[in-house]
């Protein structure tokens, strides 16, 4: 009986994803057991004309990390759709487009500019930028296109099934792994984690109050942290409420507010107006004037509410 | 599911890897490369004659951290600059955070410090093993014309034995288990704060930790002694490192302490010349006046270069500024080693290899053997220091931020982080060189120089192209994507065309 095939890649990515498959430690010595390997350009010395050549749906599963920058990204997307029986976007780039997703804020134009000709310490006198095609002595070199946005892997191809996280924990992984192998997988487009909120994981939820009436919102690093007690009721901004469980509050348990990197609940569309909802109904005020004095103590909405999903929210980014 | 967002393309741009039909001459593309950063490829062209007219290496890609943290709160810069990378997030976390505690103007209490770099070095030593086992180590430990199947870890495994494999992937996870415990996670972690860190070492929790660094000590310590048995015992493997084709000379730069010895947490940035004199010496905040980044249209990663010196090409020293970091280079940049293990490692290196400084790329794998002792040996020092277990942990900050810079000595060399923000502390402008950016140049060099000296007469099979690509493993280019046993399968199919486009050559293997 032939191993079913798995293939893992990136994209826009930063490799952490990769890192959490191999902090299964010593259970991916199982995994390897049970699985053909066939794809994964971090790990193994294959080439793309090789999964290229494999017949299509030929492979069980592809784990596809990162989100969709450039132009080489959206043809390993579409290739791996191709030769895969499930595509799975696997931590939050994948899924939402993740802190990358950011970059939406700005053109590319900007981007670019600032990389290649403003920034500090850039001597570009020849006005240099990365070209799609260059020329040197009748040869040519080539590079992808570097797009206008920052995708989640689903506004390019139709995706399966969703591992959260930034990034996913071994626990979901092992999980998500097992359900794949042993064929017990829910309904199409589920996302592979608990579907809670995550204010049911954190070891100080038995301090939550049942009502939150905040004056205003505290920045970490100028107030103590108490890290017995919990965290949003202190008045930093965590992002419980708002976030799906399955971490089991790994960020708490460091002492820091939760920052929203396994993405909504199912019962949730836009995490970022979720996030906004949830901490604008635990201030205090009830006038105008007051009300925005507190939201103010939120320096930067975009990236606390969005910070991991703002390329699949529904502002995307931001238009001029 | 959100619904499929097209995004049409700027130009008829060919697609990646192929060449315009009217343009095919004698073209070969590793596409991409492995066993590094997901991303590269590599473009060989020939002359009429066969041989290398010109080697490049591109890396593909983008994201653009230092515009879309405008805006950002500087506090949030250790969480979102450490999604740089998944690998050495630690390295991104802890120069965000000393970027901070320059910004603020404050230092953390001793306590605070003495976790940081406990986290810093454990970081150190699982990321340099992960290196050395599974990603760069297959090409020596195996071999580097070995069967494709077997240059990964099994091959790895196989030849220092299933036993050691379980050492190795234990170890790693006890090393990131601590960080964990102090950051929350291991990737990604959160524990940094200006003046400070987010959570305190109990004392009951500390035997384990002084039982980790002992051991962590023994374990960089047998892999020296698997260097030394596997590969400096190959007088073939020998001839391999001190070969030209894998030697160039450049400057090199790294963190040192008061006394010139390597530390990766902190320190003065330290540069000697090809001859190993010092060139300069200067603090984090100084940074720009010495590295400056150079921009080629074939690459979207830009090319540092020593400023003063100035760009001139892709040359070697001293009329070029080329420079070089991460384990080869801290070591030339040094005096020694601060500990007294590594520190005997250190001069038993210089000593092999005919003196400091050592312009042989491939002696960066011993070269991080050796940094493995160093970050377990002041492991050992820190857990055995009493005032570890203090609960002072924090200064708040009162002053108002304007500028903040900082450096660390990531696995992959030097990491700058540079923010100004307004009087609220938001990002106004950030300026990040990132570790492998120090190397590209010398990256691109290296890479070029192994294509000519091995392509000849268009002659081209697995072995020879693996060898080409250690050019750039002994760098280990910023991502160490741990890899685990899986055997190396390899589809290529490399052309080789005439100057008028007959097909003179085809091999290809599945």
């Amino acid at each position: 009986m032939p191993k079913p095939k798995v293939a893992f890649y990136w994209c826009a990515s930063c490799g952490g994803c990769e890192e959490a498959v191999v902090d299964l430690a010593e259970d991916i010595l199982g995994v390897v057991e049970a699985v053909d390997i066939v794809f994964w350009p971090c790990a193994m010395d294959f080439k793309k004309a090789g999964l290229e050549e494999m017949p299509d749906k030929s492979i069980t599963a592809a784990l596809v990390n990162g989100a969709i920058r450039t132009s080489e990204q959206e043809e390993m997307a579409r290739l791996l759709r191709r030769k895969s029986q499930y595509l799975i976007a696997y931590g939050a780039c994948a899924q939402q487009g993740g802190i990358p997703g950011l970059a939406n804020q700005f053109s590319r134009e900007q981007l670019l500019r600032y990389v290649y000709e403003e920034a500090p310490t850039v001597l570009n006198t020849a006005g240099h930028r990365p070209a799609p095609q260059f020329q040197v002595d009748g040869h040519a070199v080539t590079l992808p296109e570097f797009r206008h946005r920052v995708r989640s892997l689903d506004q390019v191809v139709e995706v399966d099934y969703y591992v959260p996280g930034c990034p996913p924990t071994p626990k979901i992984t092992k999980a998500a792994l097992g359900a794949l192998l042993e064929g017990k997988l829910p309904p199409k487009g589920s996302v592979l984690a608990p579907d809670i909120a995550l204010c049911q994981q954190c070891p100080l939820v038995d301090s939550k109050p049942q009502d939150l009436s905040l004056a205003e919102y505290k920045r970490p690093h100028w107030a103590p942290i108490d890290p017995e007690k919990c965290l949003l009721s202190q008045g930093f901004p965590c992002l419980g409420p708002a976030t799906r469980g399955g971490c089991e509050a790994v960020c708490i348990r460091g002492h820091m507010p939760c920052t929203g990197c396994f993405g909504p609940t199912s019962r949730v569309k836009d995490q970022g107006a979720k996030i906004l909802s949830s901490l604008a109904s635990t201030l205090a005020a009830k006038e105008d004037e007051a009300i925005v004095k507190g939201l103010n103590t939120i320096p930067d909405p975009v990236g606390t509410f969005y910070r991991y999903s703002l390329a699949a929210s529904t502002l995307r980014g931001k238009v001029a | 599911m959100n619904r499929v967002i097209e995004e049409l393309p700027e130009a008829a741009s060919p697609a990646p890897g192929s060449t315009p039909t009217n343009q095919r001459r004698r073209q070969v593309t590793i596409d991409p490369i492995t066993r590094l950063e997901g991303h590269g490829k590599i473009d060989i062209l020939l002359n009429e004659d066969g041989d290398v007219e010109r080697a490049f290496l591109q890396v593909p890609e983008l994201r653009g951290f230092e515009v879309f943290s405008l805006g950002r709160p500087a506090e949030d810069m250790p969480q979102i600059t450490s999604r740089i990378c998944g690998v050495c997030p630690t390295a991104h976390h802890m120069a965000a955070t000393k970027a901070l505690d320059d910004l603020y103007q404050i230092q953390p209490p001793p306590a605070a410090r003495k976790i940081r770099e406990l986290v810093y070095n454990a970081f150190m030593l699982e990321d340099h093993a992960l290196h050395v086992y599974l990603l760069g180590g297959p090409d020596f430990i195996v071999g580097p014309e070995a069967p494709k199947e077997q240059r990964n870890v099994v091959g790895v495994v196989q030849k220092v034995g299933v036993e050691v494999g379980k050492r190795v992937i234990a170890m790693r996870r006890r090393l990131r288990e601590l960080i964990a415990y102090f950051g929350g996670k291991v990737i990604h972690p959160v524990f940094g704060l200006p003046g400070g860190v987010s959570k305190g070492l109990r004392p009951e929790d500390l035997p384990p930790f002084k039982e980790l660094a002992k051991d962590g000590l023994d374990f960089a310590l047998f892999t020296l002694q698997v260097f030394k048995d596997i590969v400096l015992r190959n007088a073939d493997y020998v001839n391999l490192i001190t070969s030209d084709t894998y030697t160039h000379r450049t400057y090199y730069m790294g963190l040192v302490d008061a006394q010139n010895r390597v530390n990766f947490y902190d320190g003065l940035l330290r540069v000697v010349d090809p001859a190993g004199k010092e060139y300069a010496r200067f603090p984090a905040q100084q940074y720009a006046d010495f590295v400056a980044e150079h921009v080629e249209p074939w690459s979207y990663v830009k090319f540092c270069f020593l400023k003063p010196v100035g760009w001139h090409g892709f040359e070697e020293a001293p009329r070029s500024g080329v420079y070089a970091v991460a384990p080869l280079a801290r070591l030339n940049a040094a005096d020694g080693m601060a500990t007294p293990r590594a520190q005997h490692a250190y001069e038993e290196y210089f000593a092999t290899l005919g003196g400091r400084p050592v312009h042989h790329t491939l002696a960066n794998h011993w070269a991080r053997v050796i940094e493995m002792i160093g970050a377990a040996e002041r492991m050992v020092e820190l857990v055995n220091d009493p005032e570890i277990t203090s609960p002072e942990l924090r200064v708040i900050p009162r002053s108002k931020p304007a500028v903040g810079i900082a450096a660390v000595e990531a696995p992959r060399g030097t990491l700058f982080h540079h923010y100004e923000t307004d009087d609220a502390g938001l990002i106004r402008k950030a300026n990040l060189i990132v570790a492998t950016q120090n190397n590209s140049a010398r990256l691109a060099m290296s890479v070029e120089k192994a294509a000519r000296g091995l392509v000849r007469k268009g002659q081209i099979d697995d072995g020879l192209l693996n060898k080409v690509e250690m050019a750039f493993r002994a760098y280990d280019p910023c991502f160490g994507c741990a890899t685990h046993s899986l055997p190396g399968r390899h589809a290529l199919r490399v052309n080789i065309y005439s100057h008028r486009r007959e097909l003179l050559h085809q091999l290809a293997q599945d």
